[in-house]
């Protein structure tokens, strides 16, 4: 018995000297360097609800992906089968789906080049009657959840890229669910700006303008086929950016080819513009391209937006261009950053946004602060007032509870929230639930006619049942909770379910040490209850 | 001390009857006012904006309005928001900050011009879409549904399915009692309110679990003592420890409720009212509950 007694003492101990061990970077601001060296300087790390900043939920718009793949196949194959000289009657895109009219002499003949030239393409809905056949194509499941995949991942990947630019510490970048992305900006000073920078698309393309068509009559009869009206900026100095330009539908070239931007100061003629430094293939295409279209027009559209359309007045090498749009400089230097960092593969949406200031979190934590001191004092005092000398076992039980509860936060880097620290001071009430439950027993027991050391021993034996299936109804709510949850609230969840776990280590097993010692001293005759 | 003295033999099975009378037609009302009111949604449930916005001085709430003039489309509420004489308000949007476009920019213009740029302080910006406010309010429905199934599987496990059944039906009155007070109380639901009601059902079952573990240990006693006998016996016998448990709970939940700031305090609410109603419950709902139980299982023998 006594043996037993020692290695759970020192187990205790150790426990405890780890948790203090465990909890002090979070506490003590400046850790000595010998500590660093040998000792953990992981802290606790407080949610964003605490400590101030953004939190985002991004919705990429994969159907939008989708779509551009499945306009990139169309026009492919609208031009193979002129090359190959298959009559076609019509090749259109509806949404996802790619509508093909054929006269029937042909159906075999685009059969062969899908099969060959388009794989990832399944033929749907196929009809033929009077000569001519009708069918669609899709892509097949397997390939549209690998293309939603990989258009959510390109595009945490740049997001990651712009927010590293950006420069925040300590940023959260990561996948939630199927198509969303949450982005977590701890301390960060200006939002909206923040929100501009990662929700543009920054899609860049080089487009010709249609100079055979008027614009004025494409606006009132629709833009002729391969054509289509975007708007933009008008003549330097006019602010108009609402002018209307016609421009062959297919771009020349678009910014994947950026391996720099760089934001040029304003000169007394014009305003700050953005260079590109385009990358080797780039500079190739882009020369290649001004060479075939000197005289023409080069529309630079960014986002659907065109920035100008100027001249093609000679072949272009060195693979310099520029975007010049009657940009401010705050303007131009997130441009530069986002075309930098890349273009979103599909458009994001935010779907949740919450900022909190830093005034606010941290008057949290002094009200969280607060409601916790005060709340376990009231508990701490009822149970000496209610139990006297068991009493004063279970508040030392609470308190320990309580350091070992922040010490696993601190282990597991578990990020502290207000409810979380709402949780914190609930758990203090219920931590002395299981010590209510024995010490009422005991009381039981006693009343019985037992000898102390036996209503004692009862007390814990009988108790223990109906502890361990109210904590575990306790956790089990508590893991639906965090499953259920988003940040703050998961915070909640972390520390319950952590917060009942130290209570039914502390509050049975650790009091059980004092009257276990008690009894094997042959000590335990009267108990103070 | 001892609060509950033993011996205490007070006839709570006697006054099950006029106990469900009460507890269904508070419950009825509660489903009542779910269904024709409706709670107050929060944004993490309706979708649209919440701005917390602190004045250095004595603003009132016509002031703001004035300074705010029209923002986006949509009602714009203002209210007053956590202590007296802090002079905090929260304005809430139907839009989300992506509907409204540079909201924060927006206000912030607004602002300076009547109060001045050192005069206000943004606290805070909550603004959640459409889309997502559907789905959380469906999946947060779910699991509040889920973890009461849950208790009831876990105590049908360790106990028998009457208490199971019991242990259901009074978490089911403790959640509508809860929802219902929250909505006479006109505090919005949300995301904590959710995790207030789940801890409700967590921490309500336990009273049950105390009483259901002492029949069990009584039956197993007195094998002959007819059940009715048996459970008056029990809760009885555990009531002390059933009002000091939830006691000291509730101790710390006032101290919440008092100082834990404006963004916890329904949270605390939403607990202080659930985790009473479960020590009601279980005597009144639960127990009764069983017993019907097993009356109506006799005739068919």
């Amino acid at each position: 018995m006594q043996r037993s007694v020692m290695v759970r003492a020192v187990v205790f101990l150790v426990l405890t000297v780890a948790a203090i061990i465990y909890l002090v970077p979070s506490f003590v601001h400046e850790l000595p360097p010998w500590w660093s060296a040998y000792l953990p300087t992981d802290r606790i790390h407080l949610g964003l609800d605490l400590q101030g900043g953004t939190h985002l939920v991004l919705e990429v718009k994969v159907d939008k992906a989708i779509e551009n793949t499945i306009e990139r196949l169309k026009e492919d194959l609208i031009k193979l089968t002129r090359e190959k000289g298959i009559p076609t009657t019509e090749i259109t895109r509806q949404g996802t789906q790619i509508r093909v009219k054929l006269p029937a002499a042909g159906v075999e003949k685009v059969k062969d080049l899908l099969k060959s030239d388009f794989p990832t393409l399944a033929t749907i809905n196929p009809q033929s009657g009077g000569g001519a056949a009708e069918f669609a194509l899709v892509l097949s499941e397997k390939d549209l959840r690998a293309l939603r995949d990989a258009t959510v991942d390109q595009s945490l990947e740049t997001i990651r890229n712009r927010i590293d630019q950006f420069g925040v510490s300590e940023p959260i970048i990561q996948r939630q669910g199927d198509n969303d992305i949450l982005v977590q900006l701890p301390g960060i000073q200006d939002p909206e700006r923040a929100k501009e920078i990662i929700g543009k698309t920054a899609l860049l393309e080089f487009k010709l303008l249609d100079e055979t068509h008027s614009v004025e009559q494409a606006l009132k009869t629709g833009a002729p086929p391969g054509t289509e009206i975007l708007y933009g900026y008008g003549a330097k100095g006019s602010g108009n950016d609402k002018v209307p330009y016609l421009v062959q539908s297919q771009a020349l070239m678009t910014g994947e080819y950026i391996a720099d931007a760089r934001v040029r100061p304003s000169s007394r003629l014009e305003g700050p513009y953005v260079e590109l430094v385009l990358n080797s293939s780039g500079a190739r295409l882009f020369e290649r391209i001004t060479g075939e279209n000197v005289k023409r027009h080069l529309a630079i559209v960014l986002d659907n937006k065109v920035y100008s359309a100027p001249v093609i007045n000679e072949r272009i090498g060195g693979g310099h261009a520029q975007i010049s749009g009657q940009f401010e400089m705050k303007e131009a230097r997130d441009l530069a950053l986002v075309l930098r960092a890349g273009a979103l593969p599909a458009p994001v949406e935010i779907a949740e946004e919450r900022t909190v200031g830093p005034s606010l979190g941290s008057d949290s934590i002094r009200q969280g602060v607060i409601s916790f001191i005060v709340g376990s004092s009231l508990v701490i005092l009822f149970m000496i007032f209610y139990y006297k000398g068991a009493g004063v076992l279970a508040d030392i039980a609470l308190l320990f509870h309580i350091l070992f509860l922040l010490a696993i936060l601190a282990v597991f880097k578990a990020v502290l929230t207000l409810p979380g620290i709402a949780g914190i001071v609930l758990i203090a009430g219920m931590a002395v639930d299981a010590n209510v439950l024995i010490n009422e027993r005991i009381r039981e027991e006693l009343r019985a006619g037992k000898s102390a050391r036996a209503a004692v021993e009862a007390g814990y034996d009988r108790a223990l049942p109906a502890i361990i299936d109210t904590n575990v109804t306790t956790f089990l709510s508590g893991l639906i909770l965090f499953q259920f949850g988003t940040g703050p609230i998961k915070g909640f969840a972390v520390t319950l379910c952590v917060g009942i776990l130290t209570t039914v280590v502390t509050a049975v097993y650790m009091t059980r040490i004092y009257y276990d010692w008690r009894i094997s001293a042959r000590k335990l005759t009267r108990i103070s209850i | 001390m001892e609060l509950i003295k033993p011996g205490t033999t007070i006839p709570f099975t006697k006054y099950r009857h006029i106990a469900i009378a009460v507890s269904t037609v508070i419950n009825l009302a509660v489903l009542g006012m779910l269904f024709f009111r409706g709670p107050d949604l929060g944004v993490d449930f309706a979708g649209g904006t919440v701005v917390q916005l602190r004045f250095q001085q004595k603003v009132t709430i016509p002031d703001i309005r004035a300074a705010l003039g029209p923002l986006g489309e949509g009602d714009v509420v203002i209210q007053d928001f956590g202590q007296e004489g802090s002079n905090e308000f929260l304005i809430r949007l139907e839009k989300s900050t992506v509907q409204l476009g540079a909201l924060n920019e927006q206000l912030r213009a607004r602002l300076t011009e009547k109060f001045g740029q050192q005069g206000f302080e943004i606290r805070r910006i909550e603004s959640v879409g459409p889309k997502v406010g559907g789905e959380l309010r469906q999946k947060g429905t779910w699991s509040v549904i889920a973890a009461t199934v849950m208790m009831g599987v876990y105590i049908w496990l360790r106990f028998d399915l009457r208490f199971g059944l019991g242990a259901v039906i009074a978490l089911i009155h403790d959640v509508l009692v809860t929802a219902g007070a929250l909505m006479l109380a006109r505090y919005e639901f949300d995301l904590t309110i959710v995790a207030a009601l789940l801890t409700v059902v967590g921490y309500s079952v336990n009273d049950t679990v105390i009483v259901c573990d002492r029949v069990r240990e009584n039956m197993r006693k007195n094998k002959r003592e007819g059940l009715e006998k048996l459970i008056n016996m029990s809760i009885n016998e555990t009531l002390g420890r059933t009002i000091i448990t939830t006691g000291t709970a509730l101790l710390v939940l006032f101290a919440l409720f008092l100082l834990g700031g404006g963004v916890i305090r329904p949270f605390a609410f939403a607990l202080l009212v659930g985790f009473f109603s479960g020590v009601y419950s279980t005597i009144f709902i639960a127990s009764p509950v069983i017993l019907l139980w097993e009356k109506g299982k006799k005739p068919a023998k």
